[in-house]
Formats: C-alpha cells, structure tokens, sequence
C-alpha cells in the first residue's frame, strides 16, 4: 500500500463521516421543522446525501455496481419530493 | 505509475472538497432562521457536494476500471432536478405563509403563482378544515 492509497483511504473514511453527520443534522431539522416546506427540504437533502453515501461505499470497495442503485434513487427522489409539493400545493398529485 | 499517483491526489481533493460543501449545506439547514434561506443552503451547495462526490468516482472509475461515464449522468440529472424541486418548496413556502408576504406590485400586475381564487389562497386555512 502506497502513500496515495492510504490518504485516499482515510478521506473515503473522512467523506463518510462528514456525508453521515449531514444526514444526523438533515434529521434533525426533519423532526424540528416548523413549516412542511421545512420537512420537505430535509428529505430531499436526505435523499441526495444518500446518493452521495452510496457513492462512497462504491469508492470504498473499488466496484462500479452501486451507480444504478445511485441513479434510481435519484430519480425517485426527485418525483417523490415533486409530489411532496403537490400533494401540499394542491391536495392531490395527479388531477 | 506517476499519472496514476495524479488520478489518486484528484479524487482524494474531490472527495474533501464535496464532504465539505454537504456540511456546509447541513448547517445551513439546520441553523439559518427562515424557511426561504433554510431552502437555500442544500438545494444549491449541497448538490455541488454530490456533484464532487460523484466527480471522484468518475476520476477513479476511469483510471482503475473500465472508464465509467455513467456517473456524469448522475451528475447532470442531479444538476437539472435541483432547481425544479427547489422551486415547488419556495411554492409550498409561499402557499403555506411560512415566508414573509410577496411584496405588492406596482399598477395591476399580480404574482402568477398567488393568481388562483380566492377560496385557494390560503392554503392553511383549508387544511385546518379537511378531514
């Protein structure tokens, strides 16, 4: 194990735990939130810092298998905060 | 063997610079003290943060495996989506009266999105009364 392999270890490992507390503090403001427009940006910035989580555990096992995992949880991430907001909005999803 | 050294110090600064721009959007979450600054924080910095997160395994897909482009287009959909779904929670915000009121204009132009009837304009009012 070389120099630069060992420091790309510990910023996986570094990328990791500031990727997790993002998603502890993201929580916190979910619980918190005053206003649904709160509640809703948490979980969409739970969502993409899932995507990012994911990322990184392909980073960290050296395989490219988790990127469809990544893009379809991007995708439903984007359609579920979108009906979110027109759940709120309108009181329905599709009219 | 030089150039892969290079590969390796480009994902390790991708990876420091996207774990840094997620906890800057997460604070701004967490502690900014309106709902429209609140929707700020992570819909545009902490995209950028994924974007580098995902920029890193670009760089590293493509020179230990087989090139992997697939990733780009994580990044672009991520890209076009955040500003859509940022703007459904500013409508919900401004629905919900949880931001301050939009401001008058001036002669009779009025906001598009506050142009619906009169029944439909205060949105907490009706979700009070639903069952």
């Amino acid at each position: 194990m070389t120099l630069a392999t060992e420091i790309m270890h510990y910023a996986i490992i570094f990328a990791f735990v500031i990727v997790g507390l993002c998603q502890i503090m993201s929580m916190v403001r979910l619980v918190i939130g005053p206003s649904t427009g709160d509640r809703i940006v948490a979980l969409d910035t739970m969502v993409i810092n899932a995507i990012g989580l994911i990322v990184l555990m392909g980073l960290s096992q050296g395989t490219r298998v988790y990127y469809e995992v990544s893009l379809i949880i991007a995708m439903l991430g984007f359609v579920s905060t979108v009906a979110y907001g027109r759940f709120v909005l309108r009181g329905d999803i599709i009219e | 063997m030089t150039y892969e050294i290079v590969a390796i110090y480009a994902v390790v600064f991708c990876l420091v610079v996207g774990a840094i721009f997620t906890l800057v959007g997460a604070i701004g979450l967490l502690k900014f003290n309106d709902s429209m600054t609140r929707l700020h924080a992570p819909t545009k910095v902490g995209t950028v943060g994924v974007g580098a997160l995902l920029l890193a395994s670009v760089i590293y897909n493509g020179v230990f495996n087989e090139g992997a482009v697939q990733e780009l287009l994580i990044m672009a959909f991520l890209f076009v989506t955040a500003p859509i779904s940022a703007n459904f929670i500013a409508k919900v915000n401004i629905h919900m009266r949880s931001c301050e009121k939009l401001p008058e204009l001036p002669g009779d132009e009025h906001w598009a999105t506050l142009d619906v009837s009169d029944e439909d304009q205060d949105l907490t009012k009706d979700l009070m009364n639903r069952p």
